[in-house]
C-alpha cells in the first residue's frame, strides 16, 4: 500500500500528524504535509486509514 | 423545487445538549430545504455530514462574507457589509485563500505547539491557583475559561494582556446577535486600529513573536502589507477566545454531569485528547456560521443548489447525524469522534484547532486532577446559556469545591 498526497489541496490542519507522527509531518514553512514513510506496513496501516478519513481536504489517498 | 419555507434560522438551541428538535425533522425528512432568514430572505440548509464536508470542501461555494448576496445570520447585518473593503482570511476564496492561509499556518504545526505546552500548563495553573485562592463559589468563566485561551494568543501575537479587557469589550459586541450592525462594525474598526497601531510599533524592530516573524517573513517575501496582517492578528485574537473559552465551559459542565466520562480521563489521561473531540462533536458550538454563497451550479444531496443562493451548513446537524456517528445523541468520550466538523471542514477549517486541542486538553487534566471535588454551584437548567449569540456557550459558570 502506498500513501498518495496532494500537497495543492493539503489546508495544513495536520490532523494527519495528529493521527501518526511516525508517518506524517508538517513543513516548518507553511505547515503543508511531508510524508514520512510512503509505504506503511502493520498497525501503520490503519493510521494511514485513519489519516486519509480525517483528512479536511481530501488531500490524502491510498493505492492499495 | 422544493415548497415554502418551513423554518426560520439561525434555531435557538432549546436544551444546552442537544440541537433544536427541528435539525432532526430536517435531516430525516428534506435533508437539503429551504428556511428563511431574518432578514425575511430564504437560504438552504445542509444537514447530512457527507453533505456539509462535499459544500465546506467544494470552491463552487464561496466565504467571501462581504459580498451582498451572503446569507445574513443577524437582521440588518446585509446593509452593513463594505464589499470594497480588505477580506479576513475567513472571508477569502481562492486563489487568494490558500497562501494568506498558508503564511501564517507555520506558526500553528503540531510541532510548533508542541513547544508551547509547557507554557499553556503554566498558565492553566496560574488561573487555578487564582480561583482556589478566591471566593467560594467562583466563577469558572472569569477565572478560567476567558484568560486561559485570552492569555495563550496575546503571548503568541506579542499583545500586551493589559489590554485584554478592551478586547474582551469588544469582540463581545461582535459576537453577540443583539449588537446593532454600526455597533459591530465599528467594534471591530475598533480593534483593528489598535491592532494597526501595534504592529506600526512592532515594525521598527520586529520582536520574536507571531506579529514580528510575520513582518520579516512577509517582508522578505514582498508581500508585507500592514492592513493586511492587522486583520490577520485582529482575526487569530478574536477566532480563538470566546471558543475555546466556551468549549472549556461547557464540556466543564458535561464532565460534571456525567461523572463516569470523568472518571475515564482521569484514571487515564490518554484519554482526554479523544474526550475533547468528544465534546467538540457533542456542543459544536459554531454551527450555522459555516456559512457558504454558491457561485456555480452544483448539486448537493440530490438537490440542485444554483449560482447566487445562500447555503447555511448545519454542522450541529451533521456531527448528530447516525450515518457518520453511531448513537449520535449520547457522549461517549471513547468514540472515534474525529472526522467530526466541529472545527469546519475544507480550506477553511480551523486555523487554530491544533493549538484548541491542547489548551483544553491541559485544562481538563489539570482542572479535574486539582481540583477532583468542584461541582456547579447553580442547578444546570439555570446557568446562563448564550441563547443570542453565533457561538454557543456559557456567560457564568459558578462553581464550588
Ligand atoms: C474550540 C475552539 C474553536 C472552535 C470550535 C473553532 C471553530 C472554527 C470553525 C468552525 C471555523 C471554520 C469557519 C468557516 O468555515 O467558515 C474556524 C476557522 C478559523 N479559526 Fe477556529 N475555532 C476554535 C479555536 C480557534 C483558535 C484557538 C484559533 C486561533 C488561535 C482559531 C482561529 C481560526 C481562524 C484563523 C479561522 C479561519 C481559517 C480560514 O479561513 O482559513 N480558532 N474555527
Ligand atoms: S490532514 Fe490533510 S490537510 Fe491536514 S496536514 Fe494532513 S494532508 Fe494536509
Amino acid at each position: 500500500m502506498k500513501i498518495i498526497a496532494d500537497t495543492d489541496r493539503c489546508v495544513g490542519a495536520g490532523q494527519c500528524v495528529l493521527t501518526e507522527p511516525a508517518l506524517f509531518d508538517q513543513s516548518e514553512d507553511d505547515a503543508t504535509i511531508i510524508v514520512l514513510n510512503e509505504t506503511p506496513e502493520g498497525e501503520l496501516i490503519e493510521k494511514a486509514r485513519e489519516a486519509v478519513h480525517v483528512c479536511p481536504s481530501q488531500a490524502l489517498s491510498l493505492e492499495e | 423545487m422544493t415548497t415554502a419555507e418551513k423554518h426560520e434560522f439561525p434555531m435557538a438551541r432549546t436544551c444546552p445538549f442537544a440541537p433544536p428538535p427541528a435539525y432532526e425533522e430536517i435531516r430525516e425528512g428534506e435533508p437539503v430545504s429551504r428556511v428563511r432568514l431574518p432578514d425575511g430572505g430564504w437560504a438552504w440548509v445542509v444537514s447530512r455530514h457527507e453533505d456539509v464536508r462535499t459544500v465546506l470542501n467544494d470552491r463552487r461555494f464561496s466565504a467571501d462574507r462581504q459580498h451582498p448576496d451572503f446569507p445574513a445570520l443577524v437582521k440588518g447585518e446585509a446593509a452593513s457589509r463594505r464589499p470594497d473593503e480588505e477580506r479576513m482570511l475567513i472571508a477569502m476564496d481562492a486563489p487568494e485563500h490558500g497562501p494568506a492561509r498558508k503564511a501564517v499556518l507555520g506558526e500553528f504545526t503540531v510541532r510548533r505547539l508542541e513547544a508551547l505546552r509547557p507554557r499553556i500548563q503554566e498558565i492553566v495553573d496560574g488561573q487555578i491557583d487564582a480561583l482556589l485562592g478566591g471566593p467560594r463559589p467562583g466563577d469558572l468563566v472569569d477565572s478560567l475559561s476567558l484568560p486561559v485561551p485570552s492569555l495563550v494568543i496575546c503571548e503568541m501575537l506579542g499583545v500586551p494582556y493589559a489590554d485584554h479587557e478592551f478586547f474582551q469589550e469588544h469582540t463581545v459586541k461582535v459576537i453577540k446577535q443583539s449588537t446593532p450592525p454600526e455597533e459591530r462594525w465599528a467594534a471591530m474598526v475598533a480593534i483593528q486600529g489598535y491592532m494597526a497601531d501595534l504592529i506600526a510599533e512592532k515594525e521598527k524592530n520586529p520582536p520574536d513573536d507571531l506579529l514580528g516573524r510575520q513582518i520579516v517573513k512577509l517582508r522578505a517575501d514582498g508581500t508585507y502589507r500592514r492592513t493586511a496582517l492587522a486583520g490577520m492578528g485582529l482575526l487569530l485574537l478574536v477566532a480563538g477566545h470566546e471558543t475555546t473559552a466556551n468549549m472549556i465551559s461547557l464540556s466543564t459542565v458535561a464532565f460534571l454531569r456525567n461523572p463516569e466520562q470523568l472518571a475515564m480521563i482521569k484514571a487515564d489521561p490518554g484519554k482526554t485528547l479523544n474526550a475533547v473531540e468528544e465534546m467538540l462533536r457533542y456542543f459544536t458550538i459554531i454551527d450555522v456560521a459555516t456559512a457558504r454563497l454558491c457561485v456555480e451550479d452544483m448539486e448537493v444531496g440530490g438537490q440542485l443548489i444554483r449560482a447566487g443562493e445562500g447555503v447555511l451548513t448545519l454542522g450541529y446537524s451533521a456531527n448528530r447525524d447516525p450515518r457518520a456517528f453511531e448513537n449520535p445523541d449520547e457522549l461517549d468520550i471513547e468514540r472515534g469522534a474525529r472526522h467530526h466538523v466541529a472545527f469546519g471542514f475544507g480550506p477553511h477549517q480551523c486555523l487554530g484547532q491544533n493549538l484548541a486541542r491542547m489548551e483544553l486538553q491541559i485544562v481538563f487534566d489539570t482542572l479535574f486532577g486539582r481540583v477532583p471535588t468542584l461541582e456547579p454551584a447553580m442547578d444546570v437548567d439555570e446557568l446562563p446559556f448564550k441563547d443570542d449569540a453565533n457561538i454557543y456557550g456559557l456567560y457564568q459558570l459558578p462553581v464550588t469545591w
